[in-house]
């Protein structure tokens, strides 16, 4: 087992050195300069020696293989370097900054989706073609094919500008440091509700099918069978026979979402006005400031690598066939 | 700071302090915000911004909100009061000497820094030094080049020597003063973005700084000891919106007290009573003019004839109505209407399509084939228009300047660009035969960056290639004199010239359209916009809506 897993290990880096490589050249080979250096913004009276000297600054005047050189050499120490916008922070502090909101939303939010896919998935697959399924399909649907900024705006207009339950955007109360400690928690937690609602509404869909589908097949295998003709209450048939081996594919999908969680959407946190991943990237991507969509990038492969990683060796932990397969051939 | 570029697509928020804005300002305004309320102190006042700042050391900025922000925690030596006159601000007084070569200022004495340290003279050599270092990643050098000497005669004088006159000489001056003491070692070793005055900044300013959430919020408070004043407003808060849509909604839900609209906004989705009562609108032209610009090394553009033409198709006030909802002013010329500098007698080219097609006509565009559009030599008149994506007034636009054009036998494409491959791949590269894009421009008329033929090198900003030698005169003379008269006079000339050149066709400037809650009082609309007595601002005592603050 340990061979197996040194040799998956192994296999990684040349794999993570890819990824350094392909994310630099994808984001030079984009058109366009850091937005410092282009007429738009700064340009107000930029003669072209300032330009020519930020150039300099941040080493743009070097041939793209000493930049990607010298990038790597400071990435294998961890140094993601700075970003190339004015407030010059560490890439680093700036996705340190943004990461925990989009983290704490999208755990919620995934555990909210699964929460509700699975009993949704489990009930419209043990009646399926009954009203509920038929119902709970084209609810799941119309959330899948919902615009999620269009039932963000329905939402702010109803519960924020005509009932006023609920603040429309951003994390906190303009007063917020004036609440008692209970009270800013509240506060906190009620901006979150509508992107969360919003960002699950979208997301239940897929999981709930998924699961449907795969407890369809499972019900229509022999052990379940064997089971009900053992006598089995239905419950137990569904709830422990069925619905253990159904949520396994549920799980590789779940897994393999993962990176995703600090990934962030862009739109809802456009929206919602929510200082998270997605605004960050988004914003590093145009206005070109190289370092910090570099650093996003190699992050957030790196994380799906560890996670193909911990799949590849918990799958040979369950499966002999895999590990010893491997070693048949290599 | 004299000539602001900025694409519209950042939006145009305007800056307090020098900067300042419009020129006619028309409130719609029920008189509430007059009417009764003393002054008093206290209350927060939520603005919203659809970008984040970039950093708090506005002086190495160039977004418009991190000015808008640094304006409050910072002072100049002067600025710009409420009718664009120049007055002091760290500066008591001023005088600059018969030549227009020596300018002295004199100081104010018990100004502090807000850790309480002493403002002097020293802080203001400073700055400029700051700003001349080349290791100063600034946008704004080139103000300074001109100063040949600077002598701190004493803690609160300071005498400024130039070799020749320059126009903008005071101006400069409005740039905001760091301070000497916190940023000294990081200016030095070239690390001034990185100097914690970036994230928590010293000023001078009517307000100190609190907290900048990055993408979230920016909070400020009265300084109490501000030498104009303590502010009333207690507590400023920034709330950074990325969407126009959620900010909209917001203003109706009152959750924010200061905000632009959209044209449409304006005329259609506010005209509702309770929106009306909430909140006081406001109307003046905005420091930016919309053009459409061309390849003046492409032959078909560089005879004036064929620009002319398009100048007699294009219906400016057609544009304004339909894309503007009427709320901007045609544009004449690259200053705005009723500054100083604007020249009205210029030649104008109103909408006349046959007029039109005769100039063309005269400089050999026929339609010899007969299939609609011109040609010459064989060649059909046919190009593309580009402009930036995500600015839906541009397209749109583009899209009835397309419509006119064919209507005199052009045949016109559209091409929209994300922003920097727009400028990187194609305005710099030359590689364009016509723009849609926008100018800013500042409150003094100096645009030689962007008229003079020696600035068409790739990275400076007359990337239509402009060159005219009278042009080219009027601008050296424009910016060589410090009196306004005589500058006038250079000015209105350089308007007859470009008005008849149209090396660009001016369209138009737009309105900007920003409102305020209306339990805020003590706004007085001027030609310098509204912001620029922000710290007058009050909410009466009963009227006060955050009283924690």
């Amino acid at each position: 087992m340990i061979p197996y897993a040194l040799r998956r290990v192994a296999l990684a880096i040349p794999l993570l050195v890819g990824i350094t490589f392909i994310s630099f050249l994808v984001i030079h080979l984009a058109p366009g300069e850091p937005v410092e250096l282009q007429t738009g913004d700064l340009g107000i009276k930029s003669s072209a020696q300032a330009i020519e000297s930020l150039r300099k600054l941040y080493g743009l005047d070097q041939p793209l293989y000493v930049q990607y050189w010298s990038w790597v050499t400071r990435l294998a120490r961890l140094d993601f370097g700075r970003s190339f916008a004015p407030d010059g922070k560490p890439v680093l502090q700036k996705i340190g900054e943004r990461l925990p909101i989009t983290l704490f939303l999208n755990i919620i939010e995934m555990l909210l989706i699964l929460a509700l896919a699975v009993p949704i998935g489990v009930l419209s697959a043990t009646r399926q073609y009954s009203v509920f399924d038929k119902i709970t399909t084209v609810f799941v649907f119309v959330g899948f094919a919902t615009p999620d900024f269009w039932l963000a705006l329905l939402l702010m207009i109803l519960f924020g500008v005509q009932l006023g339950w609920l603040p429309i955007s951003g994390l906190r109360s303009p007063t917020w440091e004036f609440l008692s400690f209970w009270r800013q928690h509240w506060d906190f937690l009620s901006h979150l509700v509508l992107p969360i609602v919003v960002a699950t509404f979208g997301g239940l869909a897929g999981f709930s099918r998924y699961m449907r589908q795969s407890m369809l097949e499972v019900v229509r295998q022999e052990y379940v069978q064997t089971a009900r003709a053992k006598g089995l209450s239905e419950q137990a048939v569904i709830g422990k026979h069925a619905l253990r081996n159904a949520l396994l594919p549920v799980v590789t999908i779940l897994g393999l979402s993962l990176p995703g969680l600090i990934g962030g959407s862009v739109i809802v946190e456009s929206v919602f006005a929510i200082p998270g991943m997605g605004q960050l990237m988004v914003q590093a991507v145009f206005s070109r400031d190289y370092p910090v969509i570099m650093g996003n990038l190699v992050i957030v492969s790196t994380l799906t690598l560890v996670a193909n990683l911990l799949a590849d060796i918990s799958y040979g932990l369950v499966d002999p066939r895999i590990r010893v397969g491997r070693r048949g051939r290599s | 700071m004299n000539l602001r570029v900025r694409d519209l697509f950042f939006l145009l928020a305007f800056l307090p302090g020098l900067s300042g804005c419009g020129v006619k300002v028309e409130g719609k305004d029920d008189g509430q915000s007059r009417k009764s309320g003393s002054p008093a102190y206290g209350d927060t006042f939520i603005e919203a911004s659809i970008g984040d700042i970039q950093g708090l050391i506005p002086n190495i900025t160039s977004d418009s909100a991190s000015h808008e922000v640094g304006g409050l925690i910072y002072d100049g030596l002067v600025k710009r009061d409420k009718d664009l006159n120049i007055v002091g601000s760290l500066a008591e007084s001023w005088q600059l000497s018969r030549d227009c070569l020596t300018l002295t200022f004199k100081l104010r004495k018990n100004v502090q820094w807000h850790d309480g340290r002493p403002f002097t003279a020293e802080d203001v050599r400073f700055t400029y030094e700051t700003m001349l270092d080349p290791k100063t990643p600034t946008a704004y050098r080139e103000d300074f080049l001109a100063v040949t000497r600077l002598a701190v005669l004493d803690p609160h004088t300071l005498r400024i020597g130039y070799a020749k006159p320059y126009a903008q000489a005071l101006e400069t001056w409005g740039m905001y003063m760091l301070p000497k003491h916190l940023l000294a070692s990081y200016v030095h070793e070239g690390r001034l973005r990185e100097a914690p005055q970036n994230r928590r900044p010293i000023g001078t300013g009517a307000y100190r700084f609190v907290e900048w959430k990055s993408g979230e919020r920016v909070v400020l408070v009265a300084n109490p000891e501000h030498f104009e004043g303590r502010p009333y407003l207690s507590r400023v808060v920034y709330r950074i919106i990325p969407s126009q849509a959620t900010i909209f909604l917001e203003l109706k839900a009152k959750g924010v007290d200061f905000a632009g609209l959209t044209a449409i906004q304006y005329t259609r989705q506010t005209t509702y009573r309770a929106f009306e009562k909430a909140y006081v609108k406001y109307q003046y032209p905005s420091n930016a003019y919309t053009y459409l610009g061309f390849n003046l090394k492409d032959p078909r553009f560089a005879d004036r004839r064929v620009r002319q033409a398009f100048a007699h198709a294009i219906n400016k006030q057609e544009l304004i109505d339909g894309v503007l909802l009427g709320l901007g002013r045609e544009a004449t010329g690259p200053y705005k209407p009723e500054t100083w500098a604007y020249n009205p007698d210029v030649p104008r080219f109103p909408y006349d399509p046959d007029r039109a097609r005769r100039l063309l006509a005269e400089a050999g565009w026929k339609d010899a084939d007969g299939d609609g559009i011109l040609d010459k030599g064989g060649q059909p008149f046919a190009f593309t228009i580009l402009t930036n994506q995500g600015n839906e007034e541009r397209k749109k636009v583009a899209e009835i300047i397309q419509q006119r054009l064919r209507e005199i036998g052009v045949a016109v494409e559209i091409r929209t660009l994300e922003w920097a491959s727009l400028i990187k791949e194609f305005i710099k590269k030359r590689r364009f035969e016509a723009i849609i894009l926008g100018w800013g421009i500042g409150l003094d008329p100096d645009q030689y960056e962007v008229w003079h033929s020696s600035k068409a090198g790739p990275d400076e900003l007359n990337h239509i290639s402009y060159a005219n030698p009278e042009a080219d005169r009027l601008l050296e003379l424009g910016r060589a004199s410090c009196v306004r008269e005589q500058r006038k006079k250079h000015y209105d000339r350089l308007q007859e010239v470009l008005a008849e050149d149209q090396p660009v066709i001016f369209l138009y400037f737009r309105d900007a359209l920003p409102v305020v809650s209306s339990r805020v009082r003590g706004i007085e609309p001027s030609p310098n916009g509204i912001s620029y007595n922000f710290i007058r601002w009050y909410v009466p005592k009963e009227r006060q809506r955050y009283t924690a603050g």
